[in-house]
């Protein structure tokens, strides 16, 4: 596992700590992601809110406009690939995108195996809604973890309930006695090395970034103030009144998370936020998919 | 002695653990505010420089971190940082700081696949673990500028009086020999 192309792919993701990545489905929209700050964007046909309400099945984008979209930033570009489809994992290889997300918010190509990604040369992303699956994934070769939360929902509760879990079972494993460690590992599945770096260092062995239903900057500062590294936001930025202006608010309610007056100001005049649904009024549950 | 680390976006928090397992104590450069804290050097981290540079202009903050290191301010950059420093950024019209007398080409390497780990010679310092992560090049250096690092005939690292800047990132290990030579060498 530690081998160097790995090492690089967990260190570009420390390259994006204290940034926020973008949902784009246009050059255009790229652009105006890379303008108002965004640290990375993920290219997608159509953002989670529009994948929800299109129903059907979900798939990897079109390799062309994830193209366009390499041509039109600078920044690193990320795009999704279904859960367990290696095939799809390895065209977005081939195009040399820099971080794939193994996406729940894809229909899954595999129920029961995620992508080997220690495979892979390209850096992964994968979402974990506890200690357990993060660590799962990150053994399966993940560099970088983000919380599910529920995607396209604009409702930012399953998020906070999944980097408060993970944080949560993060200190009860630092806090154990060595010898107890065997049986967390067994309870949590997941292998015994990763839960003792877990152990002596109170963190995980990857960069974590919380994501879904970030829909303003004060669920942005939310999210860091509760430890996320940075934030994915997805269809919070394009679904919104004034694009431009809630990912600029968004981006520097990031940096200054605990400046409140800071907040107040970033806070206002954005226009109409992306309208939400409650989890509860949804169907489709993304987060149970890939545990 | 206090380290101030410019902590807009990117790997700031990796620069503050090297400096203290030298003991030596850092702070945070959040917002305009933050300038007015005690502090005998800077250091510009690794991340994305659009966004640092974005944000050191949205908080007002440009100007006078600039004037600061035109008036000597020992100042350490590291990928991302070294961009922000650059006098001129190759086929982009952006200049962020400006205040090295170097030209940059962002992501000369290409994409992430391009990211490589080596190691090298620093300033006669040997076997320094050098990492680099979609990382710049500096193409053109100014007279007065010192080159203190090379990879393969390219530029990694320079250092112009109280200016020092390389397109990897020596943060990222535990080898703290790079900041201790900028301590030693330039504060």
């Amino acid at each position: 596992m530690k081998n160097e192309q790995y090492e690089l792919n967990c260190d570009l993701a420390r390259m994006l700590k204290g940034g926020v990545i973008m949902d784009v489905t246009t050059p255009e929209q790229a652009k105006i992601a890379e303008d108002a700050g965004a640290c990375a964007v993920m290219a997608l046909e159509r953002i989670p809110a529009d994948i929800r309400a299109a129903g059907g099945v979900s798939r990897m984008s079109d390799p062309g406009m994830i193209k366009g979209i390499q041509e039109a930033v600078s920044i690193p570009v990320m795009a999704k690939c279904r859960i367990g489809h290696i095939a799809e994992a390895k065209i977005l290889e081939a195009i040399e995108i820099d971080y794939i997300d193994e996406s729940e918010v894809l229909s899954p190509a595999d129920d029961i195996y995620h992508v080997d990604k220690r495979a892979f040369k390209v850096p992964f992303v994968c979402g974990a809604r506890d200690l357990g699956e993060a660590l799962r994934r990150i053994n399966e070769g993940a560099a970088m973890i983000r919380t599910k939360g529920e995607p396209g929902t604009g409702d930012v509760v399953q998020a906070v309930r999944h980097m408060r879990k993970m944080n949560q079972e993060i200190r009860r494993v630092a806090n154990m006695a060595e010898d107890e460690l065997y049986e967390a590992a067994k309870q949590l599945q997941v292998p015994f090395d990763l839960l003792m770096y877990v152990h002596k260092n109170a963190k995980l062995p990857v960069v974590n970034f919380a994501a879904g239903g970030v829909a303003t900057p004060a669920d942005a500062a939310l999210m860091m103030l509760l430890g996320a590294e940075g934030v994915f936001v997805g269809s919070g930025i394009f679904k919104s009144g004034d694009p431009a202006k809630r990912a600029a608010a968004i981006v520097k309610a990031v940096t200054n998370y605990q400046d409140y007056k800071m907040l107040a100001e970033l806070s206002c005049g954005l226009g109409e936020a992306m309208v939400g649904i409650n989890p509860a009024e949804i169907k489709i549950i993304m987060e149970e998919r890939g545990i | 002695m206090q380290i101030a680390v410019l902590a807009l976006q990117g790997d700031f928090a990796e620069h503050e653990k090297i400096f203290h397992s030298l003991n030596i104590p850092t702070c945070q450069l959040r917002q305009k505010s933050d300038l007015t804290k005690d502090f005998d050097a800077l250091i510009l981290p690794g991340g994305e420089s659009t966004v640092q540079g974005k944000l050191l202009r949205d908080l007002d903050m440009f100007d006078a971190l600039r004037s600061r290191i035109m008036n000597g301010l020992p100042v350490m950059a590291t990928c991302a940082g070294t961009i922000l420093l650059a006098r001129q950024i190759l086929d982009d019209t952006t200049v962020h700081l400006g205040t090295l007398g170097i030209s940059v080409r962002r992501n000369a390497y290409g994409r992430q696949l391009s990211s490589f780990h080596t190691k090298g010679t620093f300033a006669g310092i040997k076997d320094i673990p050098m990492s680099f992560i979609r990382a710049p090049q500096i193409e053109f250096c100014l007279p007065g500028t010192e080159v203190l690092a090379e990879h393969e005939g390219r530029i990694t690292a320079v250092r112009q009086g109280n200016q020092l800047a390389m397109t990897f990132h020596p943060e990222l290990g535990v080898d703290c020999r790079i900041a201790e030579y900028f301590l030693k060498e330039m504060l």
